[in-house]
C-alpha cells in the first residue's frame, strides 16, 4: 500500500519535472512524453522494492526461527528435530493468533521471543523496502534528461510483461503433463501398466481394503463405458440431429428463421452440464427404465448408459451443427450452382454434392465432438452409475473414466494410496486420447480447407 | 464418323416422367421435413428441459405455512421489550426461548404432536414478527409459520401417509397457506430441505468468479496482444499457440487434477477455498479469452495501425492507444462467454474439494466455500424428497444468471460490432 502510494508520488513528481523540462527545452528536443518519464521513475520505485519484499517474505520465517533459537528460552528445547519443530510450530501459531493456548508447556515461553523477532524482522523488511523504493526512484530521477529515452525503456518492460503472460499457457500445459505423469509413474510402480490398460476387472475398493493391487485396476470396462456412452450413443443422437439441423438452417430456412433458431440451438451448448446431469438422472433415466421394463428387458437399472448418452448427445448437437455449418459453407458456391443448373433438386444437390464435398470437415467436427463427449464429467457422474460393467446392453449401468476419477478423488483417503493415484493414471489416458483426437481432427479440417482454397 | 442416334426429346408429359418427378419432389419434401424435424426436436428438447426445471423449481421458491395462534402474554419467555429497540435485539430474542414458545403454541393448537408439524426454524419467523411489531408480546397473535418438510411435501405433491393425514386435517381446519420462501435466497446449505438457501453457494460463486476474472482477463488479453501484434515467427511462439489451442480442448476435469496436485499438494493452498477454485477456473478460461481476443484484434483493420505508425506512434502506443480500444468490445464478449462457462463448471471444483457441506457463507477468498453448480450437484444426491424442488429452484437461479450473462454478451456484440 505504502509502496503504491510512493510510486504514485514518484509518477506525479517526475511527470511535473519532465513537463518543466519539456517547456524549457527547444521544441522537438525532448525524446519522450512527460508521462513516460513519470512511468519510468514510478516503475523504478515500485519494482525493486516489490521484488525485495517477495524475497523477504520467503526468507523471513527462517531468520525469525534462527533468532528465536538463540533466545534464552529456547535452551530448554529437546534436541531431536522433530519434537523441536512441533513446539516451534505451536509457538508460531500462538504468536500469529491462530491458536489460543499452548498444548506443549515448552511452547508458551517461546511465544514472546517469536512475537519480538517477527515484529523486528517485519519492520526491518518494510524499512529496507522503502529505502530501496526511494533509492530506485532517486536513481531514475537523476537520469532524467531531455534526450533520455524513457519511452523505449518503459515499452521494453511492457513487452516483457506481455511475453511473460503468454508464457503462462506453456507453463500450464507443462504443469498438466508433469503432474499427470508424475502421479501416474508412482501409480505404475505399484500396478503393472499392462494390467491397467488391458485388465477387465475394476474394483479399486477391494484394493483399498487390502486385497492387493493385482486384478483390481483393469481399466478396460471404464474405457468401454466411455466409448459406449460418449462415442456411440451420444453420436447416434448428435450426428443426425446436428447435421440435419445445420443443413436445414443453411439451405432451407428463411433468414428470419435462421436468425432465431441458431441462438436457440446454441443455448443447448450453454446449459451447464450439471443441469443436464440432473435432468438425465431425474427425468430421462426413470422414464427409460420404465420403458425397458415394459418391453421386457432384464437388468434395466435406474442409472443407464442410454440416459447419459442421450442427454450428452443433445448437449453435443450445437457443436456438431456449427462444425457442419462451417464446412458446408466452405464448399464453393460454383459446385452447388452447377448441380442446381443440371436440374437436381435442392435435396439431391445436398446429398450428392454438398455432403460428399464437406465430408472431411464434418468428420473432423465429429472427432472434436467425440473428444468433448468423452471428457464430459457431470452427466455421466449423475446418470451413468458406478458399476464397472462390460456390457452391450444400453439399459444397464456402466461407468466411465471421468466418473471414476471423481469417485476415486472425492473420498478422504491419504494421497499415496494406489486408489487415488489411479485417478491420475486415468486422467493421463484421458488427456492423451483427447489430445490425439484433437490433433487428428484439426489436421483433417485443415487439409480439407486447403483443398478448396 | 459414327452415326449419332436420333434422340427424342424427353417427354415430360409421359406417365413415367411424371411419376419420376413426383418421386423426386416427394423426396425433396421429405428431406426438408426431416431437417425441420431435427431442428424442432432439438429446440423441443430444450423447451422440455426448461419447462420441467421451471415446473419443479417454482415450488422451491414457495413454502407451506401453518397458522399458529401464539399467546405471548402467558408464554414462558424472558424478554424485556426495551431490549428490542437496542442493537443486540437478535441476541436477546435468540436467548429468550422462542423455539420452546413456538413448539408449545403448536402443541396447544394441534395436539401433542403439533410441534412436529412446524419446521425446526419456525421460531425465526416468530422472532421476525416480534421484531417488526414488539407490541404483540403483550397479547395473542396468530402467525403463519413455515411447515415441516413432510407437511411441505404433502402439500406440494405426495408425502408419507402420516404427513398426508396430518395435512388433510390442517387443511380442513383452514390453517394452511402458501407463501414466498424468502429464506431460500438468503440462507445457506442445511440438512433440512425447508431450511436450505442458496446465498452461501451464490456468494462462493461470486468470489470464485472474481478471482477467475482478475487472473484470466489481464493474462488472456496480454497473451492475445502479444501473439497477434508482436510475436516473432519462431519455434517458441508456435509452441505457445499450440499449447493455447490444446488447453482450450482439454477436458475440464483434467484442470481439476492439475489444481489438486499443484495448487493443493505442491503449493499447499487452503482446501475448498474460492481462491484455488478461481485459479483453476482461470487456467480454463484463459484460452477462451485468448482465442476470442485474437479474433477481435485480427478484425481491427491494418490501415489503423499504419495510420498510427505513420504519425509517429511507437508500436506499443499503436496497440494500447488504438488497437486495444477498438478490439475491446470483442474481447469483452469473449470474456463474458468464458466466464459464463466457468460459472456453470462443476467437475474441476469437485476435484479441489469444494464439495464440502458449508452452512455459512464464505467471508473471503480463503474460506471454505462451495459454488452454485456444486451445490446443485450436492442437493441432487440427497435422499430426502424435499430437495428435488430445491435443486430445480437453484438450477433456475443458475440458468437465469447464465442467460443474463449471455444476453449481455449478445447485446455488447450487437451494439459495438463494427463492419470495417
Amino acid at each position: 500500500m505504502l509502496l503504491l502510494g510512493l510510486a504514485v508520488v514518484a509518477w506525479v513528481v517526475a511527470r511535473a519535472r519532465a513537463t518543466r523540462l519539456q517547456t524549457a527545452a527547444p521544441k522537438g528536443a525532448m525524446h519522450s512524453l512527460p508521462s513516460y518519464h513519470g512511468w519510468y521513475v514510478a516503475l523504478w520505485a515500485l519494482l525493486p522494492a516489490c521484488l525485495f519484499l517477495a524475497v523477504w517474505t520467503n526468507v523471513m520465517p527462517g531468520l525469525v526461527t534462527s533468532s528465536v533459537l538463540q533466545s534464552p528460552a529456547a535452551k530448554a528445547l529437546p534436541e531431536d528435530d522433530f519434537s523441536r519443530g512441533a513446539i516451534l510450530g505451536e509457538a508460531r501459531a500462538i504468536a500469529g493468533g491462530n491458536q489460543a493456548a499452548a498444548f506443549n508447556p515448552l511452547a508458551q515461553p517461546l511465544v514472546q521471543p517469536y512475537r519480538d523477532a517477527q515484529s523486528r524482522y517485519a519492520t526491518g523488511g518494510v524499512i529496507l523496502a522503502l529505502i530501496l523504493a526511494f533509492a530506485g526512484a532517486a536513481y531514475a530521477f537523476t537520469r532524467m534528461r531531455t534526450d533520455f529515452r524513457a519511452r523505449t525503456r518503459v515499452e521494453r518492460l511492457v513487452m516483457g510483461a506481455l511475453l511473460l503472460a503468454s508464457l503462462i499457457a506453456i507453463i500450464t500445459t507443462v504443469g498438466i503433463v508433469a503432474s499427470l505423469l508424475w502421479e501416474s509413474i508412482r501409480f505404475f510402480s505399484m500396478v503393472n501398466p499392462i494390467d491397467f490398460l488391458f485388465g477387465t476387472k475394476w474394483s479399486p475398493q477391494s484394493a483399498a481394503l487390502g486385497y492387493g493391487n493385482e486384478n483390481a485396476f483393469g481399466a478396460v470396462p471404464l474405457f468401454w463405458g466411455t466409448i459406449f456412452i460418449g462415442a456411440i450413443i451420444a453420436m447416434v443422437v448428435a450426428i443426425p440431429l446436428g447435421l440435419m439441423s445445420a443443413i436445414y438452417l443453411t439451405q432451407y430456412a428463411s433468414p428470419n428463421t435462421r436468425k432465431w433458431m441458431k441462438p436457440i440451438l446454441e443455448v443447448l451448448a450453454g446449459v451447464p452440464t450439471v443441469v443436464y446431469g440432473y435432468f438425465a438422472a431425474l427425468t430421462i433415466a426413470p422414464a427409460l427404465r420404465d420403458f425397458a421394463v415394459s418391453i421386457g428387458i432384464h437388468g434395466a437399472s435406474s442409472e443407464s448408459a442410454l440416459a447419459a448418452g442421450l442427454v450428452m448427445g443433445v448437449m453435443i448437437i450445437p457443436f456438431v451443427s456449427s462444425m457442419a455449418d462451417d464446412s458446408i459453407a466452405a464448399v464453393p458456391q460454383a459446385m452447388r450452382d452447377g448441380s442446381l443448373a443440371m436440374g437436381a433438386t435442392t435435396s439431391e444437390t445436398i446429398k450428392r454434392v454438398l455432403i460428399p464435398a464437406a465430408l472431411p470437415g464434418v468428420v473432423g467436427g465429429v472427432l472434436l465432438a467425440v473428444s468433448r463427449a468423452i471428457g464430459e464429467t457431470m452427466i455421466v457422474v449423475m446418470a451413468a452409475g458406478l458399476a464397472a460393467n462390460l456390457t452391450l446392453n444400453p439399459f444397464s449401468s456402466v461407468t466411465t473414466v471421468t466418473t471414476q476419477i471423481v469417485q476415486l478423488l472425492t473420498g478422504d483417503q491419504e494421497f499415496d494410496s494406489a486408489k487415488t493415484l489411479a485417478a491420475f493414471a486415468l486422467g493421463l489416458v484421458l488427456f492423451i486420447v483427447t489430445l490425439l483426437l484433437n490433433i487428428v481432427a484439426l489436421r483433417v479440417v485443415k487439409k480439407y480447407r486447403e483443398a478448396y482454397e | 464418323m459414327t452415326d449419332i442416334a436420333p434422340r427424342n426429346p424427353t417427354d415430360w408429359k409421359s406417365d413415367v416422367m411424371r411419376r419420376r418427378i413426383a418421386r423426386r419432389y416427394g423426396a425433396e419434401r421429405r428431406f426438408r421435413l426431416l431437417g425441420l424435424g431435427a431442428v424442432m426436436l432439438s429446440a423441443g428438447f430444450l423447451a422440455f428441459l426448461l419447462i420441467s426445471m421451471v415446473g419443479n423449481g417454482i415450488r422451491g421458491f414457495t413454502r407451506t405455512e401453518i397458522l399458529v395462534p401464539i399467546d405471548f402474554s402467558t408464554a414462558p419467555m424472558l424478554i424485556d421489550p426495551a431490549v428490542l429497540k437496542g442493537a443486540n435485539a437478535d441476541q436477546a430474542l435468540a436467548n429468550a426461548g422462542l423455539p420452546n414458545v413456538t413448539n408449545l403454541a403448536a402443541i396447544a393448537a394441534f395436539g401433542p404432536k403439533g410441534d412436529e408439524l412446524l419446521s425446526p426454524n419456525a421460531w425465526l419467523s416468530v422472532r421476525d414478527a416480534i421484531k417488526a411489531d414488539p407490541s404483540i408480546l403483550s397479547g395473542k397473535k396468530t402467525l403463519s409459520l413455515p411447515a415441516a418438510t413432510g407437511i411441505d411435501l404433502a402439500a406440494k405433491s405426495t408425502g408419507s401417509p402420516e404427513a398426508e393425514a396430518a395435512y388433510d386435517k390442517l387443511k380442513q381446519s383452514g390453517s394452511v397457506s402458501t407463501g414466498f420462501n424468502g429464506s431460500f435466497l438468503t440462507a445457506s446449505d442445511a440438512t433440512d430441505p425447508t431450511q436450505v438457501g442458496i446465498w452461501g453457494a451464490f456468494k462462493g460463486s461470486l468470489l470464485t468468479m472474481l478471482v477467475t476474472l482478475a487472473l484470466s482477463f489481464p493474462v488472456g488479453v496480454a497473451t492475445a496482444l502479444y501473439l497477434e501484434e508482436y510475436a516473432p515467427k519462431a519455434w517458441w511462439t508456435d509452441i505457445i499457440e499450440v499449447s493455447i489451442n490444446n488447453l482450450a480442448a482439454v477436458p475440464s476435469i483434467i484442470f481439476g487434477l492439475l489444481g489438486l496436485s499443484i495448487f493443493l499438494n505442491l503449493l499447499d493452498f487452503p482446501r475448498s477455498a474460492a481462491l484455488v477454485g478461481g485459479m483453476t477456473l482461470a487456467l480454463m478460461t484463459m484460452p477462451v479469452i485468448v482465442i476470442a481476443g485474437r479474433n477481435a484484434i485480427k478484425a481491427v483493420p491494418p490501415s489503423i495501425r499504419d495510420a498510427a505508425l505513420g504519425v509517429g506512434a511507437s508500436p506499443v502506443q499503436v496497440v494500447f492507444h488504438h488497437v486495444l480500444p477498438l478490439a475491446l468490445p470483442g474481447i469483452l464478449t469473449g470474456t463474458i462467454i468464458g466466464m459464463a462457462r466457468a460459472l456453470g463448471e462443476t467437475a474441476p471444483l469437485l476435484m479441489i474439494g469444494m464439495r464440502a457441506f458449508i452452512a455459512t457463507p464464505p467471508g473471503g477468498v480463503t474460506d471454505p466455500a462451495t459454488v452454485l453448480p456444486v451445490q446443485i450437484f450436492l442437493w441432487s444426491d440427497e435422499v430426502s424428497k424435499g430437495f428435488v424442488e430445491k435443486t430445480s429452484a437453484a438450477i433456475i437461479v443458475l440458468l437465469a444468471f447464465l442467460l443474463a450473462m449471455n444476453g449481455l454478451a449478445i447485446y455488447l456484440r450487437n451494439k459495438f460490432e463494427k463492419r470495417w
